[in-house]
């Protein structure tokens, strides 16, 4: 009897800690009913479904209902919070993922190691809209497997009612001892370390270990002074005045700014990261015909500017940037202007024994006591 | 033999779903990215001492709350007619039925700075309870999550003791303080033993807890295991080897905890 309970209790937690990891959110197709397939579903191979794996609070879910309504292809939709936990999901194997939206260091490191499918672009006419710009890209030079989503910068974001305007301007709000507790630090090693390595000087693409060291060792000086390491966590904890310091994407920022008005941005002097994330195929996806429809759907006007809208990340869509307000279109952080972007660095792909060192430093980092 | 059929779908079950894992543990464990055998996994496990000092320390606090509160509510509601206890059983098992992912969340929302405890506590006029993002945080939110798995087995055991055991005692002269010393104390520690064991684990190697409580900063086994599977450092050989570590240090102490049990045990039937 009392094993009989203790089983069931086991099984009741393990099966809560296992339906907590992922969030899954099926979209209904509206007014599909399942057995009734539509003559897209039929004439697509698949089954008409396509698994969509993409940033958390990273797009107008709209957005997948009217994709469904319009060619009958049912999305499946999940999240991830950082690049690294979608590398580790794909490299771990067993996940079943059409379209990925990784940011562009990532795409160099997955076409490196030979993990994305190359685009069908017949299948995405769409493409011919994005600004030729951020066509062949340098994580992607000839433009084989990716499909800009958004892009944008990265900044620090504070509450004005909070922080002196004398300690604004660069990195080292993050490690001003005044905003002990108050500090937001960013959950990933890219962008965490990245930081460190800008606040001393040296490049976000650095192969040198003895730098890479010295910015961990400038991070484990940050760790009493942070309140939280923190991805997505950042939107309630910024905007209910948990916390007064943070550093996170521009777009995000206008999000917050319409939940918390106290809020304010700005482009450290040291410089910053300038990201593109871009959609893309993994290999050996079992619907590469649904994801390229999906992507090219995704580059379309009316998705492009309603998700534009929803996000207020950077569009790479010359027709949504064009249909945007002209306030939103004329934000220099937004849109960056010349002298801004000349502060700009993006994010290389990485040698492995350097991708290992991030790993074991960002181990010994979140270690550290 | 009949009895021995009926096993067999568990029996497969086993095999593949906790057998084989295992295995692949062991051998990811002792093995490189490029699949050559190595110990290093297992030499650099000292720089993580502190972690494992730190969770196996978050835990026993956390269990031992878990006792101090669970013990009287079991004895109580053991004792209690059958209303209240019904009740009283029903409250304990409700916040169950919620996922363990959303409580752990409105936790989050309660403790905040500006959260609803501390707008409550200003709004009459005492001082802030600044605990997001700490240890404490994370201990209490392992209590309330497993407080249940304490609760829940020491009551069952209490409810089972014979009453003419007691009466026996009590016609012996024992007063209640000694009736509970002498007697319910060591026939529930068998209760107390499974609760232990049901708290202590899983307290052990969350990663949830600490991650929305702790602000990802006390880190715990589970979020170093996690880091190296789903995390931002992907490796899962060292994440093998820590879980490796990690299961034979619990399985050693369960060992010597159930030892200690059973030697109480018999004392008690002596």
């Amino acid at each position: 009897m009392k094993k009989t309970l203790a089983l069931m209790l086991s099984l009741t937690l393990g099966a809560g800690l296992l339906s907590g990891c992922v969030s899954t959110r099926p979209t209904t197709a509206t007014g599909d009913v399942e057995g009734s397939s539509s003559p897209t579903q039929e004439s697509s191979a698949s089954g008409g479904v396509v698994n969509v794996y993409n940033w958390g609070e990273y797009i107008d879910e709209s957005v997948l209902e009217d994709f469904t309504a319009q060619t009958g292809i049912k999305v499946n939709y999940q999240m991830y919070d950082s690049n690294e936990t979608m590398y580790s999901k794909l490299a771990g194997g067993g996940a079943e993922y059409d379209v990925i939206i990784p940011s562009d260091y990532m795409i160099a490191r997955l076409i490196e190691e030979d993990m994305l499918e190359p685009l069908n672009f017949d299948n995405i006419p769409n493409f011919s809209d994005v600004d030729p710009e951020l066509k062949n890209p340098e994580y992607d030079p000839e433009n084989l497997y990716s499909v800009p989503y958004m892009w944008g910068l990265m900044g620090v974001i504070y509450n004005t009612t909070a922080v002196d305007e004398t300690d604004l301007g660069s990195w080292d709000l993050l490690w001003n001892e005044k905003y002990a507790d108050d500090i937001l630090m960013i959950d990933n090693s890219r962008d965490a370390i990245g930081i460190a390595l800008k606040s001393l000087g040296y490049s976000y693409n650095t192969t040198d270990e003895a730098q890479i060291t010295e910015a961990v060792d400038l991070l484990i000086q940050q760790k009493p002074l942070v309140q939280a390491y923190v991805m997505d966590e950042i939107f309630g904890k910024l905007e209910g005045g948990n916390a007064y310091v943070g550093t996170y994407y521009y777009g995000d920022y206008l999000t917050m700014l319409e939940n918390n008005p106290d809020l304010g941005f700005y482009i450290p002097e040291e410089g910053t990261n300038i990201y593109v994330d871009a959609m893309c195929i993994p290999k050996g996806a079992a619907n590469k015909e649904n994801a390229e429809a999906f992507i090219n759907f995704m580059c379309s006007t009316e998705a492009g500017l309603k998700n534009c809208e929803e996000i207020w990340y950077s569009t790479p869509l010359l027709s949504v940037r064009e249909a945007l307000d002209p306030e939103v279109s004329s934000d220099p952080y937004a849109y960056p202007t010349a002298d801004i972007l000349a502060k700009c660095e993006s994010y290389a792909g990485l040698p492995q024994n350097i991708l290992d060192l991030y790993d074991s430093e960002w181990t010994r980092l979140k270690s550290a006591t | 033999m009949k009895s021995k059929g009926i096993a067999v779908p568990y029996v497969v079950w086993m095999a593949f779903f906790v057998v084989a894992p295992l295995v692949l543990v062991v051998v990811y464990a002792f093995t490189t990215r490029d699949s050559g055998f190595t110990i290093e996994n297992f030499s650099s496990m000292l720089q993580y001492a502190g972690v494992f000092g730190r969770s196996f320390l978050l835990a026993f606090l956390a269990t031992l709350i878990c006792i101090l509160l669970g013990y009287p509510l079991a004895l109580l509601l053991a004792r209690e007619q059958s209303r209240l206890r019904g009740m009283a059983m029903l409250l304990i098992m409700l916040p169950m039925w919620m996922n363990f992912l959303l409580r752990t969340y409105s936790w989050v929302f309660l403790l905040e700075r500006n959260g609803f405890f501390n707008t409550l506590l200003a709004t009459i006029g005492l001082p802030k309870l600044d605990i997001i993002d700490t240890p404490a945080a994370v201990v209490l939110g392992m209590v309330y999550n497993f407080l249940p798995f304490m609760v829940l087995p020491i009551f069952s055991v209490i409810e089972k003791i014979d009453p003419r055991v007691i009466e026996a005692a009590q016609d012996l002269g024992a007063n209640n303080l000694q009736v509970f010393l002498r007697v319910i104390f060591p026939l529930s520690l068998p209760g107390v033993l499974s609760g232990v064991t049901m708290v202590f684990i899983p307290s052990v190697s969350t990663f949830v807890i600490s991650r929305l409580l702790g602000g990802g900063k006390s880190l715990l086994l589970g979020d170093l295991i996690e880091m190296q599977f789903l995390g931002s450092a992907y490796n899962p050989h060292l994440g093998s080897a820590i879980s490796l570590v990690m299961m034979i240090i619990v399985l050693l102490s369960m060992g010597l905890m159930n030892r200690f049990g059973e030697g109480e045990g018999e004392a008690v039937l002596l």
